[in-house]
């Protein structure tokens, strides 16, 4: 039986292998608040790999050329390769899929706040790869320098891909921005719309979010919301600048002491309110993830049946 | 007819089913029964739309007025498309979607096989290369079948009326026209003859295999050689091309 002075050892060794900069393997001690985090952190991405493929998934049909639709099913592919990958990485923490496919049913689990957000026009299509996934690998590169180590070579490997997504996303902002007046109109419209959601995903402002410094200590989390928010405005702002899109954030303006950009106030209500459910796609996402697994049951079942039926004994 | 005129209709046959049927599986996207569904159904797609694209490219290189593959996907109307009826079917249930796969990739698996001889060098060399895709979309609907016709009593039924439903339209894959003869002088096109035997013989083979019924109806629709298509091309296609029909001339 373990003592509480077995318990205290095993927390100083972890603490002892993380601050050396070892990975935490699956079969390795953990403390029960770090494992229920990363559980937690890692279906909630897995979960957002997968809603995200409606938003994108709604503009495949309609991609105005052939290599745009086919860049797009590849990129809505990699989404669903990543949920994968990301659900089996956290099933290493001894959950199965079918349980957290249950928790993002039953609205228990979040998902990315974003893809609450309705995709409109084509140029969503571009925001969305240069803006969400711009912020998230900035998140994600962080990430992969975490303790756990499936979740942190999941990130690795996640990033090269999302970068592809980002420059194709920022690419077809190009190609609108220097396009007719009506596609410059498209992008403008939807870098309007997309802006601030981006800004907000990564997070509520440090002094609004709790947990920090534990996380930080066990290398769950990397670096702050706001340190990842200003090196994407950073990076964002003159890409941007250079396709002629104006940044709908009137304040924003180039600190030349501190050599970052400093935005206006974020709208946090919107934000909250997102994530309690009163976004504009809320219920609609939840209910096609619902659908297609409620749909999808027969489906399963006939697999099951059938690999029962010819088991090889 | 003229040799080039046929190339040209042959291209677009053959490009039109694969965009077809790519539009029809991509609308699966994020809505599959499970997510390895969703991946495969997905790269499927993909793997289609990269096919209809060789092909058309192709075909406008054939027609020689200019046009690029672009403007043959977005700018041809329902009567110009020239997919098998059997590909623009709605996707229905899973059942469905699977036993219109199953039908398409038996069919496409035989015909490939055979066009990989064909004289004309680029449809010889975009066949052998489609073919190892071909293989994996066989296999892997074949593999549905089989579950499906043998897993529950439901799945049972769904796969068995699905293929009811669809049998009308099978015929349509291997009806043959002056394209056809005119290229077949040349041993450019595949007899389909031999493909129906084929075809007929793996259908058959995996549906028993799977407890099904060959489905007993025989009269066939036709109509896709000359652009007569069902109602639901329409509303495909204006889905489709409506961005490049809105904004004329616009760079993607």
């Amino acid at each position: 039986m373990q003592t509480e002075k077995d318990n205290k050892q095993a927390e100083f060794d972890f603490q002892a292998k993380i601050d050396k900069g070892d990975k935490i393997e699956p079969k390795d001690w953990m403390p029960e608040r770090y494992r229920n985090q990363l559980v937690r952190m890692m279906s909630q991405h897995a979960h957002s790999e997968i809603v995200g493929m409606l938003p994108e998934g709604n503009w495949i049909t309609r991609a105005p050329s052939l290599r745009r639709k086919a860049i797009l099913l590849a990129k809505v592919q990699d989404e669903a390769g990543h949920g994968m990958y990301l659900y089996s990485a956290a099933e290493t923490l001894g959950v199965d899929r079918t349980e957290m496919l249950k928790q993002l049913h039953t609205g228990k689990a979040k998902y990315s706040s974003i893809f609450n957000y309705p995709t409109l026009t084509w140029a969503d299509i571009g925001a969305i790869g240069w803006l969400v996934d711009g912020a998230a690998i900035m998140n994600q590169t962080a990430l992969a320098k975490g303790s756990y180590g499936p979740y942190s070579r999941a990130m690795v490997r996640i990033c090269k891909e999302e970068s592809f997504h980002n420059r194709q996303g920022y690419e077809i902002m190009c190609s609108l921005s220097f396009g007719t007046s009506e596609q410059k109109q498209m992008a403008q419209d939807a870098f309007n719309r997309w802006w601030w959601p981006a800004i907000m995903m990564l997070g509520p402002s440090d002094d609004n979010s709790p947990n920090s410094d534990e996380l930080m200590r066990w290398k769950v989390k990397m670096e702050s919301s706001d340190s990842i928010r200003r090196r994407f405005i950073d990076r964002t702002v003159p890409q941007a600048e250079f396709i002629g899109l104006t940044v709908p954030d009137p304040h924003m303006k180039f600190n030349k002491e501190t050599g970052h950009y400093e935005h206006g106030p974020i709208n946090w209500e919107e934000f909250f309110n997102v994530i309690k459910g009163n976004g504009p796609c809320n219920k609609e996402r939840v209910k096609a993830r619902n659908e297609a697994d409620k749909n999808g049951r027969w489906v399963r079942e006939a697999a099951e049946a059938y690999a029962e039926k010819h088991k090889k004994n | 007819m003229e040799n080039q005129t046929a190339l040209f209709q042959y291209c677009l046959r053959l490009a039109d089913s694969n965009l077809i049927l790519s539009h029809r599986l991509s609308e699966w996207c994020g809505h599959g029964p499970i997510l390895e569904e969703d991946i495969a159904l997905i790269n499927i797609a993909l793997d289609f739309i990269g096919h209809g694209t060789a092909l058309l490219q192709y075909a406008a290189l054939v027609e020689g007025k200019g046009r690029s593959e672009d403007d043959l996907a977005y700018m041809r109307n329902e009567r110009e498309y020239r997919n098998a009826l059997l590909v623009e079917q709605p996707n229905g249930d899973y059942a469905k979607t699977i036993a219109r796969q199953f039908l398409f990739d038996t069919f496409q698996y035989h015909f490939y096989q055979a066009l990989q001889n064909s004289k004309d060098e680029t449809l010889a060399a975009l066949a052998a290369k489609a073919l190892k895709e071909i293989t994996y979309h066989l296999r892997h609907s074949s593999q549905w079948v089989l579950r499906m016709g043998d897993g529950t009593d439901e799945s049972h039924s769904r796969i068995q009326t699905a293929f009811d439903d669809l049998w009308m339209f099978t015929g349509d894959l291997f009806d043959m026209d002056t394209t056809d003869e005119t290229l077949l002088k040349q041993g450019i096109a595949v007899d389909l003859a031999p493909v129906k035997e084929k075809w007929q013989t793996q259908v058959s083979e995996v549906l028993q295999q799977a407890t099904l019924k060959i489905p007993d109806q025989t009269f066939m629709q036709g109509g896709s050689r000359d652009g007569r298509h069902t109602e639901h091309l329409g509303y495909l296609l204006a889905e489709m091309q409506y961005l490049p029909r809105t904004y004329p001339g616009a760079k993607w």
